[in-house]
Formats: C-alpha cells, sequence, structure tokens
C-alpha cells in the first residue's frame, strides 16, 4: 500500500481514556493494510479496523512523545503515545489516506476473504428472501400485488425492483403518483398485518408546493385505503416537525392537503432531521468522553444533547403507528422528506412491535433488510463509508438499534437476540467488511457486483448465534401477532452505556447477570445431553449385570448410600464445567489490576489541590 | 364530605403520634414462631469473640455501661487494649456528644482498622487533648501514619470551631493526615429526596424534564460522593496499608454511611445476608443512628421537621449501586435492601424504634416489642431475600463511582410508578434457569457416581 510509511513503531503507549494521571500500557504500533494493531506488553492485542475509525488528531507534543488521538464509529477512543514525532506524521498520514477511501472497491469487503467457497458465498446471499418475507406476511393476496412498475429501477432508482402495491393501483397512478413524490418515492407496502388487513406504507413527501396536487397520487392513497376492508380510513404519517415540512412548501415539496384527498388523517410526529442528530450525538459523545465528569454535568449534558428526547420521540411515534393498526386496524402511510431515514426508523419498528417475527435472530436480519437495506436507506452516506460529504453523515441507523434496545429492557423475554447482537450489527454498519451496507440503494448494490465479490454478514451471525441468544427468550410470551406496548414515559429512557462505552471497560458492571445466565443455559444444554448419555450407560450396563443394580439406578438421585465405596476417579466431579468459573471471575478485582490508581484519580478530582504522599504511590488530596 | 374530613384527621393524627409507645410494634403480636430472638441476635461481645481471635490489641470496655458517658453509644464498645477506661473517660470530654474513637471495622488481611468517633472539640483556641492523641496512635503500626476522613467540607470544618467544635490539628496529630470529603447532611437532603420523589411521580412525557428534575434532585450527586468516600476509606486501608479515623460532626450519619460501604467493599462477611444485618446492628443501630428523627415521614414530610433525612436510605441505595455491579458477590437481593428500608420507616417491629441504645432500653424495646430479626431470620422469609447468583467472593469490591454507571433505583423510586410485571416474570426466568442448573449438576454428579461404581462393581467382579 502507497500509503503506508511506517509499518510497525515500538514502545508506543496507550493511555487510559478516563485517567487524570498517565496511567498506560506499553506496547507496539503495527499499521497493515487494513487494520491498526496494538499489542501491549502482555501480548493483548487491540485491533482498529481503518474503516472504523472516524477522526485522528495529532496532539501537541508532550515530554513522553507524541500523542495520537483515534476516534472510531463504534465509539471506541484510543489514546497513544508515539516516541518519535517523524513516527507519529507518518502514521497519522498514513491512517488519514487509510481511513478516507475514495472508491468503493478499495473497501475491506472487497478483500475480505473468509474461506468461504463460491456455493456458500451464493447461499449466503441467499439467506435472507424478501419474496419470501412478504409471502409469510400475506401478500400478494386480494387486495396487495406484486408490481413489476420498477422492475428496471425506472419509476424509483433507491427503490428495489420487487414492490407491493394495492391492486387497485394501475401502472398509470403509480407512474403519476411517483412524479409526484421527492426522488419518485410513490407509496408502497413496508409490512401488511394479516389479522387486522392493515398495512404499512411508506413513501417520500409530495411535491405539493402551497397548491400542486396530483390526481393519480390521490388515487394512489385511496387505492391503498380500499386494500383495507377493515377501516375505510388511513392515516397519513408525516414524520417530520411540522415548521420543517412547512418549510419544505417554500421548496415546492411539503405534505398532503386533507381537503385533497378523501378519507385520510394527517398527523405530525416531529422527529428531528438527520443534522439535529448528528449534532445530538456529537453531544452526547462530547459529555459522554469527559474526564472526572460529575453527576450533574452528565446529566445536564444528557439533556442538552436532547439524545434521549431523540429516542423518545422516535419511538414514541412507532406506537402512534401501531396503535393505528392494532386498534383502529387503519392502514398507515408513513413518509419524512426523502423518505429513507425517519420513515425507515419509524416502520421497522412498528413493525417491531406488531409481529413477533422482528424479534428472532433472522427476523430482525430480514426486518433490516427489508426495511433499511432494500428501501434504500443510504448506508454508505450515513455511515461516510466513503470520503465523501461530512454533513450526510447521521446516525439514524444508530438510533433504531437504541429503541430496539429500550425495548428489550423493558420486554426482557420478548427478544431473541440479546444486547451483543444489536451491538455487533453495529459493529459492522460501520465496519465494510460484509457487502450488506456498502452502497445506498439496491441499484448501486448490484452495479457493485456485491454478491459476487463480497461476502453476506447474516451466515456469519447465524453460525455464531449462540452468542447473540437472549436466555431469557420465551417465544410464548408474545407469540404471532401479539402487540408489545412500550411505557414511554421519559425515566424508561436509559443512556446505553454499552454501547457508547462499550469499550470502557472500567465503567461496566464487574459482573454480568447476562452473561452467567447465557452460560447456565448453554451448560443445561449439555447437561441434559450427559445425563441421557449416563443414563444410557447405565442402563446398558444394568442389562448386562446382575439385577441387584438395577433398583439402584431407579433413584439415581439418591446415591448417599453407596458414597463410601466411592473409587478416587471421583475427584473429577468437583470442576463440572469449569467455563461457570471463568464467567464469575471480577474483572479488576485481582492484585494485578490498576483499579487502584483509578479510584484516587477520582478522589482527586473534586478538590483543588492535590498533594503526593511521600511515600505513597497514591496520590490525594490532603 | 365530613366522613372523609375525619377519616383524614384521624389518618394524620395516627401517622405522626407523639408517643413512641404508642406505636404499632407496641400492640403487634406475631403470628409466627420465633425460632431466634433477633434482640439477641447480634450482640457486641460475639463480634469481639471473633475480634480476639485474631488480634489482642483490642478489648472491650463496659465503661459506657449506663449509658452514663455517651448517651448515644451502646453499653459497651470496642477500643484499644492500651488504653484505659479513665482516659476514654477525658476523650469523651473532648469529642462531640461524648463519641470518643471507638473500632469500626478491623482489616484482617493487613490488621489495618477502622474507626469512627464525633468531631474533637478544639475550639478556635486549639485544644487539645492528650489522651485523644493517645487513643487514635494506639491504633497505628510503629512508622506507619494513618489518614482522618473528614465527611465534611474544610470550610465547613474550620467554621465549627467557632461553635466549639473542630478538627485535628496537624500539630497535635502528625502522624495522622486529614482528608475532607463533603457529604451533604440534614435538610439538603431531605429535599433532594423530596424532588427525587417528586420528579418521578411526573409521568409527563418531556424528556427534557425529566431529566432537569433528576438532576435539580441531586440525588445521585449524594451517592455518588457517599460511595467515593467509603471507597476513599476502603483505599487507605486495602492499598494503603493504612489505619483510618472517619468523622464528621456528631459522627452519626455520614460517619456511619462512610464506615459501613467501607465494610461492604472490604469485607466480604458483610456481604452475606447475617453479616449484612449484623452490619446494620452495629454501624447503624448501636452506634446511635438516630432513626426515629430521621425516618419520620420520608418524603412526604410537610411539617419540615428539623431533623428528618434520608441518611439510611441513601446507604441501602449505595449498597444497591455495589450490588447492580457486583450481582454475584451478595447473599442478599434487592428485596432486602427495599424491605430494611420500609422498615426503617414504618415498621410493625421495634428494630428502629428509638435514637440510640439507651432510649431502646428505657423503652424496654426488647421485652416489649419483637424484632425485625426475629421474623427476618426464618427460613421462610429469607428464602424471598436469597440472591440466586450469590457465590461468595473472598475479594474486596471495587464500585465505578463514574456517572455513567451509577443509576436511579428504580426498584424503590419506580415502584408504583412503572408497570413490573414483564422485568419480574424475567427475573422469575431467570431463577429457574439457575435452579435448573443446580438439579441437573446434581444428577449428573449422581450418574457419573452410579456408572463408575458399577464399573468397579464389574471389576471386582472380574478380579473375583
Amino acid at each position: 500500500m502507497e500509503h503506508i510509511r511506517t509499518t510497525k513503531v515500538e514502545q508506543v503507549k496507550l493511555l487510559d481514556r478516563f485517567s487524570t494521571s498517565n496511567k498506560s500500557l506499553t506496547g507496539t504500533l503495527y499499521l497493515t493494510a487494513t487494520h491498526l494493531l496494538f499489542i501491549d506488553s502482555s501480548q493483548r492485542e487491540t485491533w482498529i479496523l481503518h474503516h472504523h475509525i472516524a477522526a485522528v488528531e495529532k496532539l501537541p507534543l508532550t515530554t513522553s512523545g507524541c500523542p495520537l488521538v483515534i476516534q472510531c464509529k463504534n465509539f471506541r477512543i484510543v489514546h497513544f503515545v508515539v516516541p518519535r514525532e517523524r513516527d507519529c506524521h507518518d502514521i497519522y498520514n498514513s491512517l488519514l489516506q487509510l481511513s478516507r477511501t475514495a472508491k468503493y472497491e478499495e473497501l475491506y469487503a472487497f478483500s475480505y476473504n473468509p474461506k468461504q467457497n463460491e456455493s456458500e458465498q451464493v447461499k449466503g446471499w441467499q439467506l435472507i428472501d424478501l419474496a419470501e418475507e412478504y409471502k409469510r406476511m400475506g401478500v400478494p393476496n386480494a387486495n396487495w400485488q406484486l408490481s413489476d412498475a420498477n422492475r428496471d429501477y425506472k419509476i424509483c432508482e433507491t427503490y428495489p425492483r420487487e414492490l407491493y402495491v394495492p391492486r387497485t393501483a394501475s401502472k398509470p397512478i403509480i407512474v403519476g403518483s411517483s412524479k409526484f413524490r421527492s426522488k419518485g418515492r410513490f407509496p408502497v407496502l413496508s409490512y401488511y398485518h394479516k389479522n387486522k388487513e392493515a398495512a404499512i406504507c411508506r413513501c417520500s413527501q409530495p411535491l405539493s408546493g402551497f397548491s400542486a396536487r396530483c390526481l393519480e397520487d390521490e388515487h394512489m392513497l385511496q387505492a391503498i385505503s380500499k386494500a383495507n376492508p377493515s377501516n375505510r380510513y388511513m392515516y397519513v404519517m408525516d414524520t417530520r416537525p411540522k415548521l420543517n415540512a412547512m418549510a419544505n412548501r417554500a421548496a415546492g415539496k411539503g405534505y398532503e392537503n386533507e381537503d385533497n384527498y378523501s378519507n385520510i388523517r394527517f398527523q405530525f410526529v416531529g422527529i428531528e432531521n438527520i443534522h439535529v442528530m448528528r449534532s445530538s450525538l456529537q453531544k452526547l459523545l462530547e459529555v459522554s468522553g469527559t474526564k472526572g465528569l460529575s453527576v450533574n454535568d452528565f446529566l445536564s449534558g444528557l439533556e442538552n444533547s436532547g439524545w434521549l428526547r431523540h429516542i423518545k420521540a422516535v419511538l414514541d411515534a412507532a406506537v402512534f403507528l401501531v396503535k393505528a393498526i392494532a386498534v383502529e386496524s387503519a392502514s398507515v402511510l408513513v413518509h419524512c422528506s426523502d423518505g429513507w431515514d425517519r420513515t425507515s426508523q419509524v416502520c421497522s419498528l412498528g413493525a417491531l412491535l406488531l409481529d413477533s417475527y422482528y424479534r428472532t435472530i433472522k427476523g430482525f436480519m430480514v426486518l433490516i433488510e427489508k426495511d433499511w437495506i432494500s428501501f434504500g436507506h443510504k448506508f454508505s452516506d450515513r455511515c461516510g463509508q466513503l470520503d465523501g460529504d461530512p454533513k450526510e453523515i447521521s446516525p439514524v441507523f444508530t438510533q433504531f438499534l437504541e429503541c430496539v434496545w429500550n425495548l428489550t429492557e423493558q420486554f426482557p423475554q420478548a427478544f431473541e437476540y440479546n444486547e451483543a447482537f444489536l451491538l455487533q450489527i453495529h459493529e459492522h454498519v460501520h465496519s465494510c467488511q460484509f457487502g450488506n451496507f456498502l452502497g445506498n440503494c439496491q441499484k448501486e448494490r448490484e452495479e457493485l457486483k456485491l454478491k459476487e465479490k463480497t461476502y453476506s454478514l447474516w451466515p456469519f451471525l447465524l453460525e455464531e448465534q449462540k452468542k447473540y441468544q437472549n436466555p431469557l427468550y420465551n417465544p410464548d410470551f408474545f407469540p404471532g401477532l401479539s402487540l408489545l406496548e412500550p411505557n414511554t414515559v421519559s425515566f424508561n429512557f436509559k443512556f446505553w452505556r454499552n454501547m457508547y462505552h462499550q469499550f470502557d471497560r472500567s465503567m461496566h458492571p464487574r459482573q454480568s447477570v447476562f452473561n452467567l445466565i447465557m452460560t447456565m443455559s448453554e451448560q443445561n444444554k449439555q447437561l441434559e445431553e450427559e445425563i441421557k448419555e449416563l443414563e444410557a450407560k447405565i442402563k446398558r450396563r444394568s442389562g448386562q449385570s446382575a439385577a441387584v443394580l438395577v433398583k439402584e439406578h431407579q433413584q439415581p438421585a439418591h446415591p448417599a448410600p453407596t458414597a463410601l465405596k466411592t473409587p478416587p476417579c471421583f475427584k473429577k466431579e468437583q470442576p463440572l464445567i469449569p467455563v461457570n468459573d471463568a464467567v464469575r471471575t471480577i474483572e479488576g478485582s485481582n492484585t494485578a489490576d490498576n483499579r487502584y490508581s483509578e479510584f484516587v484519580e477520582e478522589f482527586s478530582k473534586s478538590e483543588p489541590a492535590v498533594v503526593s504522599l511521600e511515600y505513597g504511590v497514591a496520590r490525594m488530596t490532603c | 364530605m365530613e366522613e372523609c374530613l375525619n377519616i383524614a384527621s384521624s389518618i394524620e393524627a395516627l401517622s405522626t403520634l407523639d408517643s413512641v409507645t404508642l406505636m404499632y410494634p407496641f400492640f403487634y403480636r406475631p403470628m409466627f414462631e420465633i425460632v431466634e430472638d433477633g434482640w439477641r441476635s447480634f450482640m457486641p461481645d460475639q463480634e469481639f469473640e471473633l475480634l480476639s481471635s485474631v488480634t489482642d490489641e483490642w478489648r472491650l470496655s463496659c465503661i459506657n455501661k449506663e449509658f452514663s458517658v455517651c448517651p448515644s453509644y451502646p453499653p459497651v464498645v470496642i477500643v484499644p487494649k492500651s488504653i484505659d477506661d479513665e482516659a476514654l473517660r477525658k476523650v469523651a470530654m473532648f469529642r462531640h456528644g461524648s463519641r470518643f474513637p471507638v473500632l469500626s471495622y478491623y482489616h484482617k488481611k493487613n490488621g489495618m482498622v477502622m474507626m469512627r468517633s464525633s468531631q474533637p472539640l478544639t475550639g478556635t483556641n486549639g485544644r487539645r487533648c492528650k489522651e485523644d492523641e493517645k487513643l487514635i496512635n494506639a491504633t497505628l503500626r510503629p512508622g506507619k501514619r494513618g489518614y482522618i476522613i473528614d465527611t465534611r467540607s474544610l470550610n465547613v470544618a474550620q467554621q465549627a470551631r467557632a461553635k466549639g467544635g473542630g478538627f485535628e490539628q496537624e500539630a497535635h496529630y502528625p502522624q495522622w493526615r486529614r482528608i475532607h470529603k463533603c457529604i451533604e447532611r440534614f435538610n439538603i437532603l431531605q429535599e433532594s429526596l423530596i424532588k427525587l420523589v417528586e420528579a418521578c411521580n411526573d409521568q409527563s412525557h418531556n424528556m427534557d424534564r425529566w431529566l432537569s428534575k433528576l438532576e435539580a434532585s441531586n440525588w445521585l450527586t449524594h451517592i455518588k460522593e457517599i460511595l467515593t468516600a467509603a471507597c476513599l476509606a476502603a483505599q487507605c486501608i486495602d492499598r494503603e496499608g493504612a489505619s483510618v479515623l472517619v468523622h464528621g460532626t456528631e459522627g452519626t450519619d455520614s460517619t456511619l454511611q462512610v464506615t459501613s460501604l467501607a465494610q461492604i467493599i472490604l469485607d466480604p462477611r458483610c456481604r452475606t445476608i447475617c453479616g449484612f444485618e449484623s452490619l446494620v446492628v452495629r454501624e447503624w443501630l448501636q452506634a446511635g443512628h438516630p432513626f426515629q428523627q430521621r425516618c419520620a415521614q420520608s418524603a412526604y414530610s410537610n411539617s419540615k421537621q428539623k431533623w428528618e433525612a434520608p441518611v439510611f436510605l441513601l446507604f441501602l441505595d449505595c449498597v444497591w449501586q455495589i450490588l447492580r455491579q457486583f450481582p454475584c458477590s451478595f447473599e442478599f437481593n434487592e428485596q432486602f435492601l427495599i424491605m430494611l428500608f420500609e422498615h426503617a420507616y414504618a415498621s410493625q417491629f421495634g428494630t428502629f424504634l428509638g435514637n440510640n441504645e439507651s432510649e431502646r432500653s428505657k423503652l424496654k424495646l426488647p421485652q416489649k416489642t419483637m424484632s425485625l430479626w426475629s421474623w427476618v431470620n426464618r427460613s421462610e422469609e429469607l428464602s424471598k431475600f436469597q440472591n440466586p447468583l450469590f457465590e461468595a467472593n473472598s475479594l474486596v469490591i471495587w464500585p465505578s463511582v463514574a456517572p455513567q454507571s451509577l443509576q436511579l433505583w428504580e426498584g424503590v423510586f419506580l415502584r408504583w410508578n412503572r408497570p413490573s410485571k414483564f422485568l419480574d416474570e424475567a427475573q422469575e426466568e431467570m431463577i429457574s434457569i439457575i435452579k435448573y442448573n443446580k438439579e441437573l449438576q446434581a444428577k449428573v454428579n449422581a450418574l457419573r457416581r452410579q456408572l463408575a461404581e458399577m464399573e468397579t462393581d464389574d471389576r471386582m467382579q472380574e478380579n473375583l
């Protein structure tokens, strides 16, 4: 690689992010074509994918070297001190180049080789089949059909080829409606609720300006409402704040005029735009990254960032949508401006609340493929996969995952997947290691030949799904189309520490109940197996040996009287399955740990005067 | 309407009884069999017996037998062996409310100790007391230094001198380093609780309002302050290998928060049910935390009672925070802490009545009322309070005090405001997984044993 000048730097220090003293690990830094790797003196490895790097910063030279701060899209922040400024400069420049890719073909996914053969690769891409998914929902049916209008991406470039529309929506209606909608994104089916016969549809804003109307678009909406035999009224949800929508009218866009459309109820739900969300996250990260943060600074920073307010707004919108469908059996048309950010959030969360399938591991993959990937959420732009307009970057998908996490907290038994699954998906949305999230729409993905040149993420996640299973999941808890009704009073929304501080282990609970339960339920399966095996063996043996023994094994749980004869091999019993101990080990409580000095820092923060103890390792305030 | 007013005034009167002896514990008759009298479950001499098995540097002093030296101390206290009762009497004169330094905790690992007392009465002219200096120096190893953790800010401590109080002057206590860790007291805490409860009861959907109210309550700030001070004390003892003296003004509130939490951090025994009960008895009841004054009307006290303050609740909240971070290291669960919170404020048992041991003995509580521990320590009740994840952990547990690691104690503050059905069911599911795991392990062990026996029997037969 022409960008790499220095591949290895020794004696590099990795500083603790929240430490006020210069606590650090010393090790060697390696630069590869795809990763930055740090190996500390105890051989622990820290891998940072170049694509994960959001920003690299060189701080002013200090006595111990040249500090280099790397912020990652997965919220990892590392602070290196490189002894020689020249090395630091080289690495800095290389990383700047490596983290800013100009062409899709240079992304990791195109060079990543997971040792799969071609047929496995093809099979991997076939794992999620959206036609199959619409069939599962119950379409096509008497009221809804597959339209071939966009088969060649002629009507809308950012939509998928296969779209489902009401049977009564003829091609001229579709074409006319698409001309009246921003980017040609006309109303199409996103989710069909079998029991209520109601639909979630999605589109972009109408080009209504102050007074324009379009008969085909009006017919399109009418067709949607007619496709629902249980309720002729339909809701049109504009997920933007009213002010924003009104401002759009000046640019010839806008929102539906209730007078022009029959049987619609129009509603604004007020989710802010991508720019507000971007700066909100920035503020949140600034606050959470502060050293020696006080409780009140944290809470007021959390408030000022507005982040939780936005999360709540997104979930509130989904709850509104779900109520329309579940309570009134009414169909809902959702849009924002272009219909690929807020619309994706609200439609997918709505479906997740309505349909338990999306609360399974496979179903969640399908949901993301459908409402995010196929309907053209601009992953490439929003995640900054290529070096482009920074104003296009926005944590819209992260917010979706955070809403789901909040739901898993409220309904611990309703989801087959766990937090680690959400975190892993977030990781790979930014990693560019798999083809799924590359590009901005299906058309672009086809042009890139992603299915031939890259691999799909989903089979890899399925392969290690044990890691992502929620041990408390109970599919009978909310079976089939049973509705989740989350409580959205403010105090239910919490700061997602495991996302924004996932790499700051010192802030996590020292023992994880979740991991423990996960290992236990895994262990339970093994034990059940073993019991079967043992029982079979005993049966076989007792068949052979005398009848006396048969009696004994009928009460296998109480072998007490025979315990005296126990042969020496029984010592094996104690560590039945050692995994358990590993989970219970307490991080940071052994003698080798460094938390001690960390505490001293905590203490010294609030006090003005810091005095060193003459004999102490510690610095305390006196 | 009139009936309603009558009921209201009756409730008002009944919930603010003037006389302790009219309270429920004096009329309550237990419907269960008493296995062990809780009034006798945690006696100081048992505690001392444990101590004397590891060190002989301490003695049990009966100087306060008739509560004559210090009205808020128990009849017997543990003090350094080298200090006689005469000296103690002099030290008592030098300490606020006569609360002379006594042993709070002995760290077996390195023999370091934690003592607690009230502020020294140095006044503006810097009075000193040789016996006091001798007493606290007696806890130091030769050549070693100790830490005095003053739970007031330096400013407050300095102002206390004008009222006859004060702090240990470096000149007179050269072997001690003083650290000021400000923990708030009285009405500041009470207001904090009132604001917090008000915020939690606000069902409006506004996120900004919720967060700013939560912030304005300062509750979590107090939690962080208290935990930080306790960690500091624990750190001095365990990591610095130094002895510690903790005091604030009276030594009955913030002092006890710090000494008891430090023990939770340091001593695995305090994380068991019995050990925690013993801790509450030693460090709160016998140590003279004025429960009657502090825990009267809780957050809804409208009469602005001057002495009301959620000191004990804050302590329990801090324990809950540590429990959340070390969910496998405690024998008890969240319900146990909530139960203690409830009984501290209103109970059919006499345990938390009165302000100190002297008052309790005057009220003849052990004779006239039932002890909470008699009820709790029966296996039927205990099973509700056991943590299924518990696995004894002999290590010191250092909690994180970063704001991102601290949480609102929903089990107490949002208890009536949020539906907990799904959380409770998840909890039950978790317990059943653990139970099932234990059953399976037992079964596998039994089967393995059986199989091995069959094998040996076979071999023996072959040998025959």
